[in-house]
This record gives structure tokens, C-alpha cells and sequence, in this order.
């Protein structure tokens, strides 16, 4: 372990193998969390926020060992972390890189903005059809009304 | 039709509408027979509408079958905490169609995901009233006989107006052009000048009711709400601003036809009942006709 000897370095170590998930908003890490269920499950996971990105202002990355997710699980993701850059390790290496994408219907993950609507009354899982992936726009299958981006609440 | 239930105006195809709209107008030449003879329709007001109830009751008479329902919450187990589920499943039991009127949004759509009977949506909150839409688009299509190329000048309340939204949404099949004429704190919302932008059909807005009115094949009135604005004092400046009286139609096209959703509170002057243009109460009698023409439709019986 090269780190440890040098303290002023950072320490995150890398893992044998897993995912990487980079490039998050700082600000919506915790929500990733939530989304991927990391806070339920019993692998090793490191996570760094508050990193300088060139491009992303403040950034967030977890390093989740032993796991590895199929594109609809991790798209869920895209809402709140559109530009996320995923690296799949085996054996330290990175042997494939992938990104995410806005799926075109999104259940069971955001609420709907809308007060009045018939899924923050009763027990109904949220629909919503994708109408605008950048910025994202969320139109309710129930109430027909625009979830954005800045009103977006994840369940 | 793709579902059996009628939830809003979008779920129908234009042929789908087209074929209402002709089973509506056999209706009107013929409108009592026994073609629901043994059906039970459940009509479910959670909020009361007693023009939309009795209108959907009237045609549900008119074709000899039977309702049963509720005319407000109160009177129903929703006092006791009954969630809308549980409503929808027991009264399946009951009923061959339910007719539902709700104050929550969506309220109609989830229903109709649980019902085994079609639904049909009375009014959803400020979502969707597709039956209205129909019967405007039957009133429309009996005055001007077309549907296409019109010019209809919405007054009153466009932003709030959950009817002149469906409206605008269902007639721009038919390349409509709009006028709005509205005060600036009820102006029609950005989201439907958009689709209209995407559609590349025209509109314009104004605050002047009479610089539009001539070029009109119709005009939609709708009621300016006290309780819509913020400042009382607006509400006072504006009330007065979007009513029509009878001397503002002499210059008005012949053929011109005036529509309301009724009720009406002063937005048109009861001096304009008299004059030929005004056909917001036989636009009631045609919803009775729409409403058969619907019921028949999701229950496969023509």
C-alpha cells in the first residue's frame, strides 16, 4: 500500500474489483446512495465528496467492491447524476467504462411535484414519461403535470 | 379503442373522436331506445357537479338503463377513510361502467388501472374533463359544420381554465388558429403556446376583447374568478373587462356561435341569450347527446 506511507496523500484505496462511480454532483451523492440501495447492502464501499472537477464544479466518486450493476439499475441514477462515469474493475484494472442514460419512463423513484396528485394521496407507484432529458422533465401518468429538474424529490 | 376507459382527450385517436362525435349526432335524432337495458352505471361524485351528473344521468335514462352513485363524499364511506382503491373494487361488484368525479389529479387514471369496468373521467381535480371536451368539439363541429381551420377566441380565465386547455389541446388537430383574450394574471400558460409553437399553428394574445371579436367562428366565454387572484383589487379592475354584451356582435360573422361550460356567473350578459349566437344552453342539451354517444362507445354496444 503505496499511500500509507505518505500521509499527506489521500486515502482511498483502490479496489480489486467492483464499480466506480464518478463524476456525481457533490450535491447529490447521498441521493445515488438511496437510488442504488448502498445503504442496504454489506459490500465495502468508499465514497469521497466535495473533490475539485474541471468539469463538474464539486464533485462526488464511490468505489463499491464486489458489485457490479445492469444498465437499467444504474440508469436510474442518470436523474440526478446525469453525467456519471462508471468504471468496472477486475483485478485493479478498468476493463470497461460505461455512462449513463436517461431511461424514457421513470417508476418508482421520483415524486410528483404536484400536491394535488392522486400518488402523494394513496399508495400508487410513480409513472412518469421522460419529456426533456437536459435539464430532465418528468411528466405524471397520473396528474399529467412537469416534475423538473429543480423540484425533483427522490421516493 | 386502445382502453376501455375514457380518462382524457388524448387517450382517443381523431378517428376514435370522429366516430363519437357521428354517434352523437344519431343520438340527436333519435335520442331514447333501451340499448342499455340491464346495464347499471355507478356514477362516483367525490365532489359535487350537478350539471355534469345530471347530464350523464339524463343520457344513461335516455338509453334505459340504471344508476346508482353518490353525489358528494360525505354521503359516501369515504368519511370513514376508505381509500379510492377500495372504492373502485367494491363498486365494480355493482356497476357495468362508473362515471367518477374527484377533486385529486390522476384520481380518474389510477381508478381506471384498477376498475374491471371502463371509467369514465367526470373531471379529475384541474386535470383533465374529457367528456366536456367532446361535447365542445360536437357543438363546434354541428354550428360550423367542420373542424378544420377555425378561428375561436378564448376568453376569461385561460390560465386556471381546465376546459379551454383540453380544447386547445384536442382542436389543434384541425388547425385551428387561437385568439386569447385574457388579463395578464390569467393568460394562457407558457406549456400551451409552446405546443402550439411546435405545432406551428398561429395565436394571439390580447387584453381587448373587441379587437378579436370579428374574426371569430367562435367564442369560448369562461368565468373570471374572484378567488383566482392574489390582489382583490386586480379581481375589481378586470371583472367587468371580459363580459359580452349583444352590442358587441353586430359585426361579428353570421355563422358565429358563442359557448360557455356553464355555469355563468356575468361574463355573458343575459342580454345576449336572445340573440341567435348564443348556444351555451343547447351546448348542454348536445353534452346529454356526446354522453350517450360515449357510454355506448366504451361499452361496445355500437
Amino acid at each position: 500500500m503505496k499511500n500509507m506511507s505518505d500521509p499527506k496523500q489521500l486515502l482511498v484505496s483502490a479496489i480489486e474489483s467492483g464499480t466506480v462511480i464518478d463524476h456525481i454532483p457533490a450535491s447529490t451523492l447521498f441521493k445515488v446512495i438511496k437510488i442504488l440501495g448502498l445503504d442496504r447492502i454489506r459490500n465495502q464501499i468508499t465514497f469521497g465528496t466535495n473533490l475539485e472537477s474541471k468539469t463538474d464544479g464539486k464533485k462526488a466518486i464511490i468505489k463499491i467492491a464486489g458489485k457490479f450493476f445492469e444498465d437499467d439499475d444504474i440508469n436510474r441514477i442518470a436523474l440526478v447524476a446525469p453525467n456519471a462515469k462508471l468504471n468496472i474493475i477486475r483485478d485493479y484494472e478498468v476493463v470497461e467504462k460505461r455512462v449513463v442514460s436517461v431511461p424514457d419512463t421513470i417508476t418508482a423513484i421520483a415524486k410528483c411535484m404536484n400536491p394535488k396528485c392522486i400518488t402523494n394521496f394513496e399508495k400508487v407507484t410513480t409513472r412518469f414519461r421522460v419529456v426533456s432529458k437536459k435539464p430532465v422533465a418528468l411528466k405524471c401518468h397520473y396528474c399529467e403535470k412537469i416534475t423538473d429538474q429543480e423540484r425533483l424529490e427522490i421516493i | 379503442m386502445k382502453t376501455r376507459s375514457l380518462v382524457s382527450i388524448d387517450d382517443l385517436s381523431t378517428e376514435e373522436i370522429m366516430k363519437i362525435l357521428k354517434l352523437a349526432a344519431e343520438f340527436e335524432k333519435d335520442p331514447i331506445s333501451d340499448i342499455l337495458h340491464g346495464k347499471v352505471v355507478a356514477t362516483l361524485f367525490f365532489e359535487p357537479s350537478t350539471r355534469t351528473r345530471l347530464s350523464f344521468e339524463s343520457a344513461v335514462n335516455k338509453l334505459g338503463g340504471k344508476v346508482i352513485g353518490f353525489t358528494d363524499s360525505s354521503s359516501s364511506s369515504v368519511t370513514k377513510g376508505e381509500t379510492l382503491n377500495d372504492t373502485i373494487r367494491t363498486v365494480n361488484n355493482y356497476a357495468d361502467l362508473i362515471v367518477m368525479r374527484h377533486p385529486i389529479e390522476g384520481s380518474a387514471r389510477y381508478a381506471s388501472e384498477i376498475s374491471t369496468v371502463p371509467v369514465i373521467n367526470a373531471g379529475d381535480g384541474a386535470n383533465q374533463h374529457p367528456t366536456q371536451t367532446l361535447l365542445d368539439l360536437y357543438s363546434i363541429l354541428k354550428t360550423q359544420g367542420t373542424l378544420d381551420k377555425l378561428n375561436i377566441c378564448m376568453v376569461g380565465d385561460l390560465k386556471y381554465g381546465r376546459t379551454v386547455h383540453s380544447l386547445l389541446m384536442a382542436m389543434s388537430r384541425w388547425k385551428t388558429s387561437f385568439n386569447f383574450v385574457a388579463p395578464e394574471e390569467l393568460m394562457m400558460p407558457d406549456e400551451y403556446k409552446m405546443y402550439l409553437n411546435n405545432l406551428g399553428l398561429d395565436y394571439y394574445e390580447t387584453a381587448d376583447l373587441n379587437e378579436v371579436i370579428n374574426m371569430a367562428d367562435i367564442i369560448y366565454m369562461t368565468r373570471v374568478q374572484r378567488e383566482r387572484f392574489s390582489d382583490p383589487m386586480e379581481y375589481e379592475k378586470v371583472k367587468n373587462a371580459y363580459v359580452l354584451y349583444d352590442h358587441m356582435l353586430s359585426e361579428t360573422k353570421p355563422g358565429m356561435k358563442i359557448l360557455h361550460p356553464l355555469p355563468r356567473v356575468n361574463e355573458i350578459n343575459t342580454d345576449v341569450d336572445a340573440n341567435d349566437k348564443a348556444y351555451y344552453f343547447e351546448q348542454a342539451l348536445n353534452g346529454v347527446f356526446t354522453r350517450q354517444a360515449i357510454i355506448c362507445t366504451l361499452l361496445g354496444l355500437k
